[in-house]
């Protein structure tokens, strides 16, 4: 599994990522948060058209023996979710950043971006944080 | 079962080397029983029919059933063979130390067993008139009697089956005190270290939980009670409490702890899952607990049954009492009722009763035990873990230096700096030395938690094989970590893939003629 | 102390490598003013003296299962939510192999196979009872690894199609055992705001068959639009009474809600078509009366299964199959991210402990019986019970208090009160059936409860038995 922390993308405490793409957010989670959960058996993925506020509860992956959430990383409604990893949740232990993103967002407050981490911000956040 | 050398040692990778409970020559696959026998065979024995046979399709019509459900077709003997060499595939108390922390696996005596099948206990149905009861009323009246004596409560409902039944049991009466004083607090508070079952109790009660943090040292803080009851002034109902907590450390707070969540109007919940660490030393009701758990299947020898059934009895203080559901068992002079007449009741938490076969087989434990002998238990139970613990220490580190009562929780921390070798793989290699692992990874609070509960049943010799084994598994640890990392070698099964049964589930076996819809 | 092995020469070699002076001392941490001083008051017996004692108390009941009337048990009709079956000698020897019953629940699956195996074997079983056939279009149920028992195994079941709809309304129709009534009445009491109960809990009237109303089912869904997230209906019914599911869940399914059966005698299952082929969507029971002796009622096994496709919101363990790391079949515990021990708050239930030895002794049963057994035995009850009816009901001024048809239970109207005539056989060493008016075995709505016995007849009878019954109905009742 890569460790990288793809420079193209943003990132939150929670382990999230999001690759901007004009009005749309696509969110995924992180090769850490991933390494974390171990084999993912499965996703609970939100409806499409289903709005969320940032911090919001959006998704849940779960592994054998650990549920974790995935928040909004930034407010929206869901305008596509990826229904293939869905079926085989691991796909996300293989790919986290392309095949395995999760869903599109719509962002209604594009300005929200600017609170996300960059990777070496994440980098260093998850390094301090290994003690 | 005594330990051998050669099971131990790399040897034991190899087939031939298999076998530490003694199911060597079991080794081969034991098919499904819907796999074995031949259509047409029994094993039923019934009595003719004497009287005239009945058509179903006549009596139901449609409501008839067209095929008979997929049983098994096979004689008694396939029968008994089937379960007994599945039986063998277990590891049990009876073959070995079971040191799962906070489970209490005890040794449980036959003759709780052989009571229980006695015809004026398990011959009772539970709609005969009361007069025909009375010895079984009897018999719930002192087993309430005895437990009020150990714990000090007021009342003890014997109704709810389980430790976690007895959660909801408790919490709901704590919810409709809370309703009759005209209160509708929310909030319950929960150390970070408590066992699955508090919250989600709670949740079945509408309560939310607010997680009160553990202190450094393993213990909950009054500072920190305090502190989370400032946050939610007026709404808190109460506190779940374990005591010794799952850290294995008596929260020496406790009295503070009590003191503040009264005075903020809510009450204390007690999970008594360990309380086998206290008999004799500390009765719950003296100390201002307003509520606690039992749980006969952990404190006293009743059978878990590979999985149940347990019992849970429920003590209160005072004021709980006009809560207790219904009945409760009532004396009048030489007789024995029940009360059914309790206005403030939260009513019934399932049918009849309760787990009476439970009851029989703790009641006798307590009888035989004695006042003394249940706190020379919980004497000789915390002198075994403190001393596993004085033996294991220096490699595997314990989670708080406060003492341990009646088990401790120790780590992985060096084994996995030094070697790479985690928690899991220690539980596993513990197999080939043949013992049963003990609870990992719990509490959550404390990564890569081993926590061992040895329990007083064990002896000295028993306790130092266990300590050898793991210090033994240390050193293959740093000699050859492979060799623990892909144990166990001598199971029957080796390393299960969990990964595949939960992302493709198979709940129940199917005819090799299912359609591929039902396999889903 | 026979089950603590320690000599004092053990305990001092011990307290000398953990450094302490003495036992005592080891408790030293707990502040003293929270010590107990005094000794507990429970005087210690010998296991002669204990025998003695226990056998005293047992000799004060009489018990109606398990021993011979001339050893003093009564001849027990009985019933009323736990039928009390022949348990074949094979089933109680096997279980008391220490391997099953002195083991825990099965965390560590590699030295645990034999439980895991035997209760998949159990989840099984209760698929194929409860669930629609195999062979057919429609998915087999799955099954979960045991609740406490029916009745709380139904609260659940409520709780889950709350959780599956997203409703929060239930409606108890008809002849429900009360207990079960009463279970799920305490259960959703703990989830209501204050005052709120009754908006949530409704209940179905009978009608003189014994049967659900559905005019009055179909009345309640209307009334309740949209707010309905299931109806439970007991089949047979706390009466005796064999429901007519398949227009009932039509009715339930068309309302947008799901249909929850009980069945408390899961031997019906011999001759009536499954409640999941039926269109039932969660199917819950007790299995004590084919598992064990009575033992007052409890330990029981809550059997519990549900269309599979509901498998996330189930309640409790599942048990599933999958292979070693050498290809071998093998069983782990699995789905636990529904559990209280992960998911903590948002757990799907808080159950920990189930009932797995009670659920092994209903599945080493049901194996000894087999598919052919399992018919024959039920054909048997069915039989044994219509040959009472006739008997009974031929007694003057006796008749069925319902008309619906049943199978080994039924509720007989008598010329007198029913308690009185109970009272009087059992001083002739017969329980002849419970009384409707017996406290928490009544039924609400029965007209002519006081007079009404109900009575269970199954293959621990003989037709003398029976005959004996009749006349002795016949000579008490005034």
């Amino acid at each position: 599994m890569s460790k990288d922390y793809p420079n193209d993308l943003r990132y939150t405490n929670d382990h999230e990522w999001v690759r901007i793409n004009g009005k749309i957010a696509t969110v995924g989670i992180t090769a850490y948060a991933v390494e974390q959960l171990g084999d993912i058996t499965l996703i609970d993925l939100p409806k499409e058209g289903e709005k969320f506020a940032r911090g919001a509860q959006l998704a849940t992956v779960e592994s054998v023996k650990a549920v974790s959430d995935i928040y909004a990383p930034v407010s929206g409604s869901v305008v596509k979710v990826n229904v293939p990893v869905g079926d085989s949740p691991e796909m996300l232990n293989e790919d986290c950043y392309d095949e395995g993103w999760i869903v599109e967002l719509e962002m209604s407050n594009p300005s929200e971006v600017d609170q996300l981490m960059t990777s070496a911000q994440y980098e260093k956040e998850l390094s301090d944080n290994a003690h | 079962m005594t330990q051998s050398p050669a099971s131990a040692s790399p040897a034991a990778s190899s087939p031939t080397g298999r076998g530490p409970i003694g199911t060597r020559h079991l080794l081969h696959q034991q098919p499904a029983i819907f796999e074995q026998g031949t259509a047409g065979r029994s094993g039923a024995s019934l009595p003719p029919c004497d009287v005239p046979a009945v058509d179903p399709a006549a009596c139901f019509g449609e409501l008839s059933r067209a095929q008979p459900a997929g049983l098994p077709e096979v004689s008694e003997v396939d029968v008994t063979r089937h379960f007994t060499r599945l039986s063998r595939w277990n590891y049990a108390i009876d073959i070995g130390m079971y040191p799962l922390g906070s489970c209490t696996m005890k040794y449980n005596p036959k003759v709780n067993e052989r009571v229980a099948r006695m015809p004026g206990f398990a011959g009772l149905h539970p709609a005969q008139p009361l007069s025909t009861l009375q010895g079984a009323l009897e018999l719930m009246y002192r087993l309430e009697e005895v437990l009020r004596e150990i714990s000090g409560f007021a009342r003890v409902t014997l109704q709810p089956a389980a430790g976690a039944h007895g959660e909801l049991c408790g919490l709901m009466m704590m919810r409709a005190y809370h309703q009759s004083q005209g209160r509708h607090p929310k909030k319950v508070l929960i150390p970070d270290s408590a066992h699955g079952t508090n919250p989600a109790s709670a949740s079945l009660n509408q309560f939310e939980t607010v997680a009160v943090k553990t202190g450094s040292d393993g213990l909950l803080h009054a500072d920190a009670v305090r502190a989370a009851i400032a946050q939610h002034p007026g709404d808190i109902a109460g506190i779940m409490i374990t005591n010794p907590s799952t850290l294995g450390l008596f929260e020496e707070q406790i009295a503070e702890i009590t003191q503040a969540v009264h005075a903020a109007g809510g009450l204390v919940y007690m999970d008594g899952a360990n309380f086998n660490a206290l008999l004799g030393k500390v009765r719950p009701g003296d100390i201002g607990v307003d509520c606690m758990h039992f749980n006969l299947h952990k404190t006293f020898t009743t059978p878990h049954g590979g999985g149940g059934p347990g019992a849970g009895p429920v003590g209160v203080s005072a004021r709980l009492v006009p809560f207790l559901p219904t009945p409760t068992v009532e004396k009048d002079g030489d007789s024995y009722r029940l009360d059914w007449h309790r206005p403030q009741s939260i009513g019934r938490m399932r049918s009849f009763f309760g787990n009476f076969g439970m009851m029989v087989r703790a009641y006798t434990y307590i009888r035989e035990m004695g006042g003394a002998g249940l706190s020379q238990a919980t004497e000789m139970a915390v002198l075994n873990a403190v001393y596993l613990r004085a033996r294991i220490q220096d490699v595997y580190p314990v989670c708080s230096e406060r003492p341990s009562m009646h088990e401790v929780v120790v780590t992985d921390k060096r084994l996995k700096k030094e070697t790479g070798v985690q928690t899991l793989d220690v539980a596993k290699r513990l197999m080939d030395y043949g013992f049963h692992p003990p609870t990992v990874y719990f509490p959550l609070v404390v990564p890569g938690a081993l926590m061992i509960e040895p329990t007083e049943t064990e002896s000295k010799e028993t306790l130092d094989e266990f300590a050898d084994a793991l210090l033994s598994i240390a050193q293959e640890a740093a000699q050859n970590a492979e060799l623990v990392k892909s144990a166990p070698h001598g199971t029957a099964l080796r390393r299960l893939d969990e990964t595949r049964a939960a992302r493709s589930p198979r709940l129940r076996w199917l005819p090799a003629s299912a359609t591929p819809a039902q396999k889903g | 102390m026979r089950y603590i092995p320690h000599t004092d020469a053990d305990i001092d070699r011990m307290l000398r490598v953990i450094g302490a002076p003495s036992v005592d001392s080891l408790f030293s941490h707990i502040p003293a003013a929270l010590r107990h001083t005094r000794p507990l008051d429970i005087p210690a017996l010998d296991e002669v003296t204990l025998l003695s004692h226990l056998g005293d108390l047992g000799a004060r009941s009489i018990p109606s299962v398990g021993a011979t009337i001339r050893e003093g048990a009564a001849l027990s009709f009985l019933g009323a939510g736990l039928t009390p079956h022949h348990i074949p000698t094979a089933v109680d020897m096997l279980l008391c192999r220490s391997e099953w019953y002195t083991a825990y629940t099965p965390y560590q699956p590699e030295v645990a196979q034999g439980t895991l195996q035997a209760v998949f074997e159990y989840q099984t079983l209760v698929s194929e009872l409860f669930g629609p056939p195999t062979g057919g279009d429609v998915a087999p149920f799955i099954c979960n690894a045991s609740m406490y028992d029916g009745a709380s195994a139904l609260a659940e079941a409520v709780l889950m199609a709350r959780r599956v709809t997203g409703r929060e309304g239930s409606l108890l129709c008809g002849a429900l055992h009360p207990h079960y009534a009463e279970t799920v009445r305490c259960y959703l009491a703990g989830l209501c705001e204050p005052g709120t109960l009754d908006a949530q809990l409704a209940t179905v009237a009978m009608g003189a068959d014994g049967r659900v109303e559905t005019a009055e089912l179909e009345r309640a869904l209307s009334e309740r639009r949209s707010t309905v997230a299931c109806v439970v209906v007991q089949t047979p019914n706390y009466l005796g009474v064999v429901e007519e599911l398949r227009g009932i869940a039509q009715r339930v399914h068309a309302a947008g809600a799901l249909l929850v059966v009980v069945c408390t005698e899961p031997l019906s299952m011999g001759v009536l078509a499954s409640p999941g082929s039926l269109g039932a969507d969660i199917v819950c029971g007790e299995g004590i009366g084919m598992a064990i002796p009575p033992s007052l009622g409890g330990p029981g096994v809550g059997l519990f299964a549900a269309r599979a496709d509901f498998v996330r919101q189930m309640p409790g363990r599942l048990i599933g199959e999958t292979v070693d790391q050498e290809g071998r079949r093998g069983y782990v515990l699995t789905l636990s991210t529904r559990e209280q021990h992960i998911r903590r708050e948002k757990a799907t239930s808080n159950i920990c402990t189930n009932q797995g030895l009670i659920a092994l002794a209903f599945t080493i049963h049901l194996s000894l019986l087999g598919r052919r057994g399992f018919v024959e035995l039920a054909r048997l009850n069915l039989a044994k019970a219509e040959y009472a009816k006739s008997r009974l009901t031929a007694l003057r001024g006796c008749q069925l208090a319902v008309s619906g048809p049943t199978f080994n239970e039924f509720a007989l109207r008598l010329r007198g009160p029913a308690d009185e005539v109970a009272e009087r056989l059992r001083k002739r060493g017969i329980l002849a059936g419970v009384p409707l008016c017996q406290p928490s075995f009544g039924l609400s709505g029965l007209p002519d409860a006081d007079k009404t016995l109900l009575i269970a007849v199954t293959e621990r009878h003989r037709r003398e038995d029976i005959d004996r019954l009749a006349s002795a109905i016949d000579e008490v009742c005034p």
